[in-house]
Order: structure tokens, then sequence, then C-alpha cells
């Protein structure tokens, strides 16, 4: 039976606060391929270049031909729930505290077998299922046998609701909600059903049209925050730090400038203090305590959420020293992201392409509208993704440098000339 | 089919079993020492008369047999490592013999031992295999309890097998252990207590596992004039088979290796399914034992209930089975879970068992099974002994 | 002059030293602080977003008696130029850039500590964040005080300072920024008729919030740093100064061709005079 997630209670402050455990995490490097797409929501298993054959678990050389040459494709995971079995006892202590575990395995139709985690909502063996690849808190991929029909839910099973970053009866800090973008996600965070919203705002003499608006919003409130002064990090983490469940880093400095075409490094220096010393003061100051929170009950810490750009990926030389700093944020994102993983507080990376936002006004469409950019958010926590890439121009940029990084790179000096 | 070398005057000798224990502080090493200690006390010899070793060991890491080797003091002409889990006894006399008879070893101990450390389960299961790693411990099933809970619900399903079925061989396997010293599991099981324990993994109720343990078995393997020379009794070899990764298609395991060879086997030992007097199978889970009943032609494939159904599995029944208690009563010390088997079969075979005895024992089958790689057991292998 | 005789005080050392103490300890004087505490949080100018921005003051710690540096306590501190009570200098405007010692670091040394003439229009600003110093204040303040004598600062007090939440302080709306200071004729007047030394504000401009629509646009800056003159922002406590006797002391740092510089801006007033 589906079991949305109650709204939690309280916390009884004189109990120890909980440690986080993790499932194994070790993973072959070729068994990663699974979790590089899982990061991505898809489900990819190797398929032999030569004979076909597709390949489960992940190895180096096909199962029937013995070629070298696997590829990594997209499959629909549609199987056959052949088997099933509920454990009632485990070694592992992350399993152990989360008894019983509902597995099988599913015979898929692309020809092999997967041991999976089984759905709440899937039928009983033997039946048709489809499997889903999700991350778990270790942040590697696991195998999801679901319903037949649709996408598994994984905030209906109680158990795999873990997997996902739900925002639901949630404690978020945005830490800008006053740009367009901000505010965005400031209201999708709200509709997804957040408990409560800290509101980061950086010079409160400076307006912005419709932030005014926020203060209206019921389960929200709007704090001091700015990420070039450390002093207004460590105060805000002081205060409510210990209450984080999710941080959404949507501070941006975004100026159109390539290297000839600004003389001084002043603009490139706001940038990069904002887009990447703002994430560092951010991380020294509020990773630590959603480490230390990540098994707190009845709301645990459980994700960081960074606005990055597509832009980080491959430099976009007419916006070349706004390019490097979201590329030193994205490096940056990944030393953050192997601090909080030992912790299961999962680093969640949207690459947007350009944003229809004041910088942008000359840039062609498609652009991402803010509200589209906040959608990708709130889906990304919702679902099981780490790396996300919301809207049109992203996933083309995406395929390009997936492709040949060179020639994506010749491409945008040519866009540039 | 080309017909197989026999194995002529090849003997197993000198069975030894280093007694078990649920935890210890020593190391594999002490175990497996004091098998090889055993063996030549057993055989009256001396340590250099040892030319060939086949071991098997889970916890000898970060040694192997090299290791070993010199932690022994031995100096070998034939050495192997025999990485296959509970089908490592079967393999091991395979090799041996092959070396005896081609004279590149005079007397061969094999040994499979494993010590038992509070965490040594953790540890093993960390290093046991790459698929094991990638695809089924994320999965919460550190170890086989998930793997034979599938394999237990698919026959069950598919076959129409009852718990009560499985239960009975548990049961029968318990009353044998009573009268055997060395069990450690010592209290008799009912077939209610075996039906309402509490569960492992559905339909896996606890006593469908083994318990693991700490301790070694070993026996020597030599040509027919060496141990009489020595004045040893020993079991003749008739035939023994080995096959990897059978049937890699079947969805899941409901058919072991054995299916594949089991007629070259009885061909190799020039005897039927009828002249086995007891067999010895390898039992980490009953319903493993069923497979056995099925692929070694005990029963058609499916019928394995039907045949639990119509037999007795005591040493004084119509069908005598792991009449020392197998694994489920003695418990699985690591490796030497199947050489449990092969040495409870000698000693049945020269008639100096340390329980009950099967009556006119002429024939023995054992069996071996091992290796849970990803979803399903990977190696086996199977012998058939004779009494001199 | 030579540079050494630029670096000397013009009075016999032992002199001037004896008279102070003397003054100090007889309490014949006070000091008095005009000078907002530098932090992060004082608000910095605010320019249109294509501009190149100002920085606001920034400390970043090296170490605090720590495995950064186990006996030491100390920062990095960045700025801009403009940031805080600052001093500007005639170089930072277009109309100073060709005048002769011009820059922080070739400013005479004698202008670093001058009289000043405090201009009460604390009332005034009070009421009209958009508050002009017209040349009819001037004319009113003279007839009471005293014409003004040269090489003085003229000081705007209009209690902005007293003004802590920051927004309040900067003052913007969709139209700009909404803060008092001098018209166009009254800077004409101090600088070509007065010879002032500079003039200073509470504000963050010495030109008024909406002086960018004045003609010429920001008229204090374009005349006094024509002239070859100074200003001095976001002062506070310019409601402890007397309209007149007051003698401050507005040294900026040495920065090779300096535009500005944040300072310690100290008044000396006779203990006798009540504010102004």
């Amino acid at each position: 039976m589906p079991e949305p997630a109650k709204r939690p209670k309280r916390k009884n402050p004189v109990l120890r606060t909980r440690q986080p455990t993790l499932p194994p995490a070790s993973r072959s490097r070729v068994a990663l391929g699974l979790t590089a797409a899982a990061a991505r929501g898809r489900l990819e298993l190797q398929v032999c270049h030569d004979c076909g054959a597709v390949q489960y678990p992940p190895r180096e050389v096909c199962r029937a031909c013995l070629s070298h040459r696997l590829v990594w494709r997209l499959q629909d995971g549609c199987g056959e729930l052949l088997t099933e079995t509920v454990l009632r006892n485990a070694q592992e202590l992350f399993f152990r505290e989360r008894l019983p575990w509902r597995v099988g395995i599913v015979r898929l139709d692309a020809g092999v077998n997967v041991i999976a985690f089984v759905h709440t909502n899937a039928g009983a063996a033997p039946c048709r299922v489809r499997v889903d690849a999700a991350l778990d808190r270790a942040g590697q991929a696991v195998l999801i046998a679901g319903p037949e029909h649709g996408r598994p839910d994984l905030s209906e099973d109680p158990k795999l609701r873990e997997m996902t970053c739900d925002p639901r009866s949630r404690k978020i800090l945005v830490t800008d909600g006053k740009s367009a973008l901000g505010q965005a996600v400031v209201r999708a965070l709200g509709q997804a059903g957040a408990e409560h919203i800290w509101i980061g705002e950086a010079e409160p003499w400076k307006m912005a049209p419709g932030f005014e608006a926020l203060r209206e919003l019921p389960k929200a409130m709007i704090v001091p925050l700015d990420v070039t002064d450390g002093n207004s990090v460590r105060e805000l983490a002081g205060e409510i730090g210990g209450k984080v469940d999710i941080l959404v880093n949507t501070c941006d400095c975004h100026r159109t400038f390539s290297i000839a075409s600004r003389r001084g490094i002043e603009t490139a220096q706001l940038e990069m203090d904002v887009n990447y010393f703002g994430l560092l003061r951010l991380a020294q100051e509020f990773a630590p305590v959603l480490k230390a929170r990540a098994a707190d009950e009845p709301t645990n810490a459980i994700a960081w959420v960074n606005l990055l750009s597509i832009f980080a990926l491959s430099n976009y030389p007419p916006h070349g020293t706004y390019s490097a700093s979201k590329a030193a944020a994205f490096s940056l994102s990944q030393a953050l992201r192997a601090e909080l993983g030992p912790a299961g507080v999962r680093v969640i990376n949207l690459f947007p392409g350009p944003i229809d936002d004041e910088w942008d006004q000359l840039g062609q469409p498609p652009k991402l509208s803010p509200a589209a950019a906040a959608t990708a958010v709130v889906e990304a926590l919702e679902g099981s993704l780490e790396d996300v890439y919301p809207g049109d121009v992203a996933r083309d940029w995406l395929a390009r440098h997936l492709d040949n990084p060179k020639a994506l790179e010749r491409e945008l000096s040519e866009g540039a000339q | 089919m080309p017909t197989r070398a026999a194995y002529d005057d090849v003997v197993l000798a000198a069975p030894v079993t280093v007694p078990y224990v649920r935890y210890s502080i020593k190391s594999a090493h002490w175990f497996l020492g004091r098998a090889v200690a055993e063996l030549i006390a057993a055989a009256k010899i001396p340590k250099a008369r040892i030319d060939g070793l086949a071991v098997a060991s889970f916890t000898l890491a970060p040694d192997t047999a090299v290791g070993l080797t010199q932690h022994l003091g031995l100096t070998l002409r034939w050495l192997d490592h025999v990485p296959m889990g509970g089908a490592s006894g079967i393999v091991s006399i395979r090799r041996a013999a092959r070396a005896v008879q081609s004279g590149d070893a005079e007397i061969v101990a094999c040994i499979g031992g494993d010590t038992n450390h509070t965490d040594s389960f953790r540890r093993n299961t960390a290093s046991f295999s790459q698929f094991s790693q990638d695809a089924v411990y994320p999965y919460g099933s550190a170890g086989p309890n998930a793997s034979f809970a599938f394999l237990t619900d698919y026959y069950m399903r598919k076959y129409g097998a009852q718990r009560e079925d499985f239960g009975k061989l548990c049961v029968a396997q318990r009353n044998n252990a009573l009268k055997n010293p060395l069990a450690l599991l010592k209290k008799p099981l009912t077939l209610d207590q075996y039906l309402n324990a509490r569960l492992v993994a559905d339909p896996l109720r606890l006593f469908d596992c083994v318990m693991p343990c700490a301790g070694a078995e070993g026996f020597l393997v030599m040509r027919r004039g060496i141990a009489e020379s020595l004045g040893l009794r020993y079991a003749r070899l008739l035939g023994a088979i080995e096959r990897h990764n059978a049937f890699p298609d079947d969805p899941v395991q409901y058919r072991g290796g054995w299916a594949l060879n089991g007629e070259e086997l009885y061909q190799q030992a020039g005897i039927g399914p009828d002249d086995i007097d007891f067999l010895e199978s390898y039992d980490d889970y009953p319903v493993i034992n069923v497979l056995q009943f099925e692929g070694l032609g005990f029963c058609r494939e499916g019928e394995g209930a039907t045949f639990i159904r119509a037999n007795t599995f005591e040493t004084a029944g119509t069908f005598p089975l792991n009449t020392s208690g197998g694994q489920l009563s003695v418990g699985q010390a690591g490796a030497a879970g199947g050489h449990l088997g092969i040495v409870e079969a000698i000693r049945q075979l020269t008639g100096e068992t340390l329980g009950a005895r099967v009556p006119n024992a002429r024939h023995g089958l054992v069996s071996g099974f091992g290796m849970i790689n990803y979803d399903r057991g990977i190696c086996c292998g199977a012998a058939v002994l004779a009494a001199a | 002059m030579t540079a050494a005789k630029k670096a000397e005080v013009t009075t016999p050392a032992t002199d001037l030293r004896a008279i102070l103490s003397a003054v100090m300890a007889s309490g014949g004087i006070r000091l008095v602080d005009l000078t907002q505490t530098l932090s992060p949080d004082f608000p910095p100018i605010v320019l249109p977003p294509e501009m190149g921005q100002s920085r606001p003051f920034r400390m970043e710690e090296i170490s605090r008696y720590d495995d950064r540096g186990p006996a030491w306590y100390w920062n990095n501190v960045s700025f801009g130029e403009h940031t805080g009570t600052h001093f500007d200098a005639p170089i930072h405007w277009i109309s100073g850039r060709d005048r002769p010692n011009n820059s922080l670091d070739t400013l005479p040394l004698e202008h670093f500590i001058a009289p000043a003439c405090v201009i009460d229009c604390s009332t005034e600003a009070g009421a009209d964040a958009d508050f002009l110093l017209t040349t009819g204040h001037i004319a009113a303040w003279e007839k009471q005080h005293g014409r003004i004598v040269a090489g003085s600062w003229v000081l705007m007090r209009t209690d902005w300072s007293k003004r802590t939440d920051p927004v309040a302080y900067q003052n913007l709306d969709e139209t700009g920024q909404h803060t008092p200071g001098p018209d166009p004729d009254c800077v004409r007047l101090l600088v070509k008729e007065r010879d002032v030394l500079g003039f200073g504000t509470e504000t963050i401009g010495t030109d008024a919030g909406q002086a960018a629509h004045f003609a010429p646009p920001y008229p204090c800056h374009y005349y006094m740093h024509g002239a070859g003159k100074y200003g001095l922002q976001c002062l506070c406590n310019l409601d402890r100064l007397p309209a007149t006797g007051a003698l401050v002391i507005a040294a900026p740092l040495k920065i090779l061709d300096g535009s500005g510089s944040p300072l310690r801006v100290l008044a000396i007033v006779p203990a006798s005079s009540g504010s102004g």
C-alpha cells in the first residue's frame, strides 16, 4: 500500500543524536557506469557492440562473445519478477537499522537477471515489473523493481523514500531568495510541501521586483546572508545551521564579459567571490553541521543543491569569466560531495543552460525560465538524482561534451566570433 | 563422448577433523596446521613424506597455500590452492588423484579449514567476489541468505515443494548429528521447531542456515600400494566430476552442474545411483540437498519433494544422508564445509566412524557445491568412493 | 619645497608637544572620533550593475591563536578605496585628473590638519531625505558664526549617521538613492568664493543621492575635485562638534596613485565649547 510521508513530530532534545550509516559503497570501476547513469536518472546497462548481448552485473568483456567493446545504453527496465524474499536479518548496520527489506530477482526482457529492491507497490512474484535505477544513500546506483507502468514513486515506499531528498516536510535554506531564480525556487519548494524555508538576502537596501511578496509567504522567513562575507555566513550557520535539512545554493553573480571585453579583474573577482568563494564559505560553515545531523530524527539533513551552469562544463567565451567561476564552483562541489558523502548527505548539481534573466537579454532562445529551473530543483530533490541538466540547451551541450569535448570547445568559440 | 581415464588405484585415507569451535582467536594457519599434524599422526608418517598439498580456506588471506607451505615447513613437489568454496574438497580429490597417478606426487594432503573471528563474516564477504560487491551487497544481504532464499522460493513455487519437505531433511540430519561427538549443534530438532523458527529471509528460517565456525578437515590421497605399505585403511576412488557455471541461462538456479555430468560419473565409477549406500551432500541450505538428489540421479528433475516424502534419511533409514549431521548440524568451518562429507565418507567406508555407522556401506557418494558469486552457485563436483 | 622640508612640521617639536600635553592634561581639549567602525556590515556605495563595483569591507582571518598561527591573531582585509568613513582625493574625479598633487601619495601634508565649519541641517534632513544645502543656508550660517575661513573643511551635519539600519542609511527606491547634499550653486560658492579645503558629509557620498540628475551631475565631486579640493564621507558624531573651532585631523593612507581611502577622522575640540 502506498504510504505518503507523515508530518514528523518534534525531536526529544535529551536523546543522543543518531549517527549516519551507509549501505555498502564499494563498486568496481566498471560498475560505476551504472552510477553515472543513475546520477542522471537513467537506467543504463552495457550492450555488446559486436553481438548485442546485454550484460549484468557490469563487466569488462561480453559474457557471450568475449568482445571488449561494451557500450552503456539506456534500458526500459521491463521484465518479470521471478522470485522475492524479505530480509529479516542483516550484517550491515545500515540495513540492520531499517529491517525488513523486500528484494527480488527480475529477469529483464533484455535478457539478464538483476537483483533489485522491490517497491511496495509492485505485485508479488511472479509478475511483470519495471526496473529503474536510483542512487542509494551511499551515492551508488541500485536497482528498484516497481509496478509495470509508470515510474515507481520512491516517496510512496517508506524504505525507498530515503533514496530521495524529498523536500516535503523539510526545512530548507535558499541562499539567495531575491533573484528571479531564487524567488522561483522559494515558491516551488513551498508548493512541494517544505515545512519551512529560510530565504537568504544580501544587500537589503537593494530592492528586487517580486521579493516583497515573499515576506507574505507562510512558513518562510527572510534572513540576512551575504556569501561574500564570512561573518554573515558564520552567523547564519550558527543561528539556523542546526535546523537545515536541505541547502539550496542559488547565489549567482552572472556578468557577460569575455577576457578582452572588460579591462581589469574587478568584475571577475566579484563573480568568483560569489560563485566560488561563496560556495566555499557556505561549505565551511554549513557542511559540518549538516553532516552531524545526517541521521538526526525525526528529519535529518539530506541534501545540498548547487545551481551551477552548463557553462561549467565547457567555457562559453562571451561569458568567459562567468564560465570560469562556475567551473571553479563545479570542481569545489565535487570536493564537497566527497566530504558530505560519508554522512549520506547528497550533493546535487544543476547545470542549466542560459536562464532568461536580465543578464542574458540578448541570448537567443531557447532560454530556461526561472520557474522551469526551479521545477528542475524540486524534481531533482524528489527523485534520486545527482547531476541534472535542465532544459534543451543544457542537454544539447552535455551531449556534445560527452561526444567530443574538443569539438564543443570549437563550436562555442565560433559562436563567440 | 570420450571416456575419461579411470582412477585405477587412487585411494583416500587418514580422515581427520580438527574439532569445530564457534569462535576462535587463532588464525586459519592454526587449524590447517593442526589438520596436517593430525594427518601425519594418523598415517604414522614423517612430515617430509607429504610431498603434495591442496588447500581450501577463506581466512588464510593474505596467505594462500604458498604461505602455508612455508608456515608449516613443508617442501612439496605439488601444490594447489583451491578457491571453490564447498566444491574445493571434490576438486582437490580430482587434482590430487591425477597427481599421484602420474607420479607427480606420492602422498597429497587435502585440507580445508577456516578460523572464525567475530568479524570474520564481514571481512570475508568484503573480499568475496566482484559481482557480489557490485550487485548483491547493495541490496542488504551481505552473504548468501538472500540468494538461497530466492532459490528456495523459486524451487518451491516451480515444483510444489513444501517447507515440511525441507524440514524432514534437517530433522534427520540433526538426528544423525546427535551421535557425532564433534557436532556443534547438540539439541534434537523437531519438525515443529523447524517450521516455526524465526524468519531469516523469507522463506528461510533459522534452521535452514548453517552455523559458521572455526575448524578444519583433511585426508590423504595416494596410490593403494602406498596405503597398504603404511598399513592404512582406505577408501577407493571410483569416479569424480566437476562442473562450473552450468546452465547460465536458467533464470534462477533450479538445477546444479551435476545434471550435466552425472551420467559420466556413474559410468566412470562403473555403478549406478541404486548402488549408492549413503550420500554426503553439500547442505549449506536444504534446497541444495534437493538439487543434488535430482542432479545426481536419485530422482528425476522436479521430483525432489516426492523423493523426500518416500524416504528416511537417518543412518538407519532408506537413504542415509549426511551421516555425521552435515553442515547444518555439525557447523560450517568455512571452506572445510566441502571436505566434511569426504572425511565422513572415508570414515563410513573404512568402518571408523565417530558416530552412527551406515550398515554394510560399500559405496558412498560425496558431493560439493560452492561460490555463490552473484545469484547462483558456480562450482560443483561429486565423487564416488568405495570400500576397500 | 624639498622633500625633507615637506615632511617637517613648521612649529618646533618641543613647543608643540608641551602645549598639547599641557592643554590635554588640563582638560582643555577633547577628542571626538568622527569615524564609523570599518566592518563588513557597513553598506558600500551602490552603482548600476553594469559598472565596476566598489567592494565592501571584508575580513578573512589568517589565524587566531590556532594551528594556522599559534600565538597570533591577524586578518587579511579588503575594501574599495571609497569604503566606510573615507577621503576623496582630486584624482578621484575626471575634473581633477590633471591637477598637480592630486593623489593620496602626493597630497600636501599640511592639509591633513585643518579647521572645520559644521553646518547643522539635521532638522531639515530629518524631514526631507532629498534636502539640499543652498547658498541661502550658507548665508544664514555665516550670519551667525562668521565667514567661512579659507582652507577649512565644511562639514554638513544631517545626523544621517544615526541611521544604523543599512536599508535606511542607503535609502534607495525605484528612483534611486535619496540622501541630502549640497546643490550646485552652493558648491560653486564654497569652491570659488570661500576656497574651502573640502566638503564632508555623514552620507555615503559628498553629493546628494539624486545628484546624477543635477547640472552638472555630481556637482560636489565635479567642482571640488576639479579645484584640487577633497571630500570626506560617512562621518559621524558631527553633532558633538561646535559650529566653529574644531580642528580636524584627516590623513588618508599613502596609496600609490590612490583616489581615496578609509581613514581615521579625529576632531580636536576645545573642551569649553558645546556641540553646535
